[in-house]
């Protein structure tokens, strides 16, 4: 049995099996299980090496090729595979509850595992075809409210595609590189292309004006769960670049351009959420700013930047599946997510305001929560080298944290005497109040992820571990 | 003889594609488009056998056949914007200036990427005016066809560069992923009319 079979045409056979199946229990426990068992085998199962159960000896293989290419997936990528598929099950729980197992769990699959081939794809600038193809099946899930289609799907659409012939072409012009290593036009032409493709695909200031419409337009948990795959698998991919190339890494104007663009993004992104009024919006913005702080930390170009890049990745998914969670919960109740329609609910439903509030303030920032501790490495990192944009980003993450108060000042704007209540299911309190927990936990005792992101490096050998 | 016929085919590339940006009937915008695919599996030929240049063209032709039964199935006719009307000397014009510039650019891609000069300008043609489709519409029907039109565009240039069969089938299946998502679109606007 070959790695690529296991982690990424099974899933996707699956997906395919559980699009036909009408009944939601079954879909949902067949692919939480399912997903379960991915995370526990690339986490226990070597890859390329036997191993003797029982008497029965076997041994996964790390390729599998097709149409004279091939897709490779070796020991060094079973962390990733662990932390994305971990996620992903993580991602699935809630479906039951919210109803929305079809279309999140099959369509789901489907992407992840599409977006595991991106990365497992030899030569690998073939992922930007097989992203592509991740996008396209991405369009149904979010039009699964059959609403019709507005400008931020649209846009979503047409950014995405735009990013392909972007990253092919520069495949073309590295290939050339790779023979005429001296020649700086073509380096700067390939630059160029290649920062386009990833401009497009990673909607980089000014491609992020969809963000903000999707998360608005389409079903809040479908989208959070969206924004978190595609920019995750597309900065991996763009480390594989990194990784490749030796030009890339050594081009002097990287860590200034990835400093700017990632800084723009932080300060927009949370100068925006400020004076947002509609809480997908702000979410949105959110993920504006979280991209932002992934380039920053890439930027930092020293031996901690791979590692602080990883810390981000956890409290990214976690703040994210409770921040579309809640939204999704006071959806079905309210009359819509701006802030004037959510007045009065923080009483009736606490533990969904309480979960948005706080997933709002860990990606602000704020101390004992999770997404302090790698913020506090991006802050500490660029103060070393520049003052004044560490305080650029302390102003987009301020502006994030008033959003978070408006937010509050909106639940809490009940009249004197409204009587307590919870009116969110069992599964969701239950849900709502594990995630909060972990919120804090891993804000207290971020060395808890250590395992997970000691091992991830080793995906790119070349960087500076 | 294949000279004259590469630009020949520039030519016609040139009116459909130009035709799109102002085609309001859904029929005419897929003959159009139907055509614009023949133009392209004629310039794909020049450096691709046929037989791999003829997925380009079927592909295509099949993208143009899902849209065509969604059209049939959602509305049969769709009514146009004004802006179309309001607009049309501005898209004359910024079409116009499409052309020149993909010239202008197409003098230089021949050295670069060592095709003929009608080729080139007409993958650029398809590219360019394909983006301009794509800035003047936010209807979901004309932004497949702007995207499929563009990605022609950029299949023609990236078609001298590179000959894998697993781009050829995965580009394929962009382009019929596509299709599928604009019928998809299509039905859920009626069904929401509905």
């Amino acid at each position: 049995m070959s790695a690529p079979l296991l982690w990424i045409f099974l899933p996707l056979v699956l997906a395919g099996v559980l699009l036909l199946l009408n009944n939601p229990k079954v879909v949902f426990l067949s692919a939480c299980l399912f997903t379960l068992f991915l995370t526990l085998a690339a986490w226990l199962l070597p890859i390329d090496t036997a191993l003797t159960v029982g008497g029965w000896t076997f041994k996964l293989t790390p390729s599998i090729e097709i149409l004279g290419r091939k897709l490779t997936l070796t020991s060094a990528d079973r962390s990733f595979l662990a932390l994305i598929y971990g996620s992903v099950f993580f991602w699935f729980i809630p479906a039951i509850s919210l109803k929305i197992t079809w279309p999140l769990i099959p369509l789901g699959l489907a992407i992840t595992s599409l977006l595991v081939a991106a990365l497992a794809v030899e030569p690998f600038l073939y992922a930007a075809l097989i992203i592509e193809i991740a996008v396209l099946l991405s369009i149904p899930l979010l039009m699964s409210q059959r609403q019709k289609p507005m400008k931020g799907i649209i846009r979503f659409l047409i950014f995405q595609t735009l990013a392909v012939p972007f990253i092919l072409f520069s495949g073309w012009l590295l290939a050339g590189i790779g023979a005429n290593p001296g020649d700086l036009a073509l380096v700067a032409q390939a630059a160029i292309f290649l920062g386009l493709g990833f401009a497009f695909l990673l909607a980089v200031f000014p491609f992020y004006s969809w963000i903000p419409m999707l998360v608005e337009e389409a079903h809040p948990y479908l989208a959070g769960f969206l924004l978190w795959i595609l920019p995750t698998a597309t900065i991996f991919f763009g480390l594989d670049f990194l990784d490749r190339y030796t030009w890339l890494r050594d081009i002097s104007i990287l860590p200034a351009a990835l400093t700017t663009v990632g800084i723009l993004m932080v300060l927009t992104g949370g100068i925006l959420s400020a004076f947002q009024n509609n809480l997908g919006r702000i979410m949105g913005c959110a993920v504006i700013v979280e991209t932002g702080f992934s380039l920053l930390a890439l930027s930092l170009g020293r031996q901690i930047s791979l590692h602080v890049f990883l810390l981000l990745l956890v409290p990214r998914t976690l703040c994210l599946g409770i921040w579309a969670l809640t939204l999704s919960i006071l959806k079905e109740s309210a009359p819509g997510l701006n802030l004037q329609d959510i007045r009065k609910l923080g009483r009736a439903w606490p533990f969904a305001a309480s979960g948005l509030i706080l997933a709002n303030l860990a990606l602000a920032g704020m101390p004992i929560l999770a997404g302090f501790p790698p913020r506090l490495a991006v802050w500490e990192g660029l103060a070393t080298n520049s003052l004044p944009l560490a305080l650029c980003v302390l102003v987009g993450s301020l502006g994030l944290f008033s959003s978070a108060v408006r937010s509050l000042a909106a639940f809490t704007s009940v009249p004197e005497g409204t009587k307590w209540g919870s009116r969110e299911t069992l599964v969701q309190r239950l849900l709502l109040l594990a995630g909060l927990l972990s919120l804090f936990l891993l804000g207290l005792f971020p060395q808890w992820v250590l395992p997970l992101w000691n091992k991830l490096p080793a995906i790119f050998p070349n960087l500076p571990q | 003889m294949v000279v004259v016929l590469n630009w020949i085919t520039l030519l016609l590339t040139i009116c459909t594609a130009t035709g799109l940006l102002f085609s309001r009937d859904w029929r005419w915008s897929l003959g159009l488009l139907a055509v614009q695919y023949l133009c392209v599996f004629w310039m794909v030929q020049a450096h691709w056998p046929v037989s791999m240049a003829s997925a380009k063209l079927v592909t295509g032709w099949m993208a143009c056949g899902v849209l065509g039964i969604a059209q049939l199935n959602a509305r049969g006719g769709k009514e146009t914007k004004n802006t179309w009307q309001q607009g049309r000397l501005f898209s004359i014009l910024a079409a116009g200036m499409i052309l020149a510039a993909t010239f202008a650019l197409s003098l230089r891609g021949v050295d670069w990427i060592g095709l003929s000069l009608p080729v080139v300008w007409g993958g650029l043609v398809l590219v360019g005016l394909g983006l301009l489709h794509l800035a003047f519409t936010s209807d979901s029907f004309h932004v497949i066809i702007g995207l499929l039109t563009l990605l022609s565009g950029f299949e023609v240039l990236y078609a001298a560069i590179e000959s894998s069969t697993l781009v050829t089938a995965l580009l394929a299946v962009v382009n019929l992923g596509l299709a599928l998502t604009g019928a998809y679109i299509l039905n859920v606007v009626q069904e929401k009319a509905r």
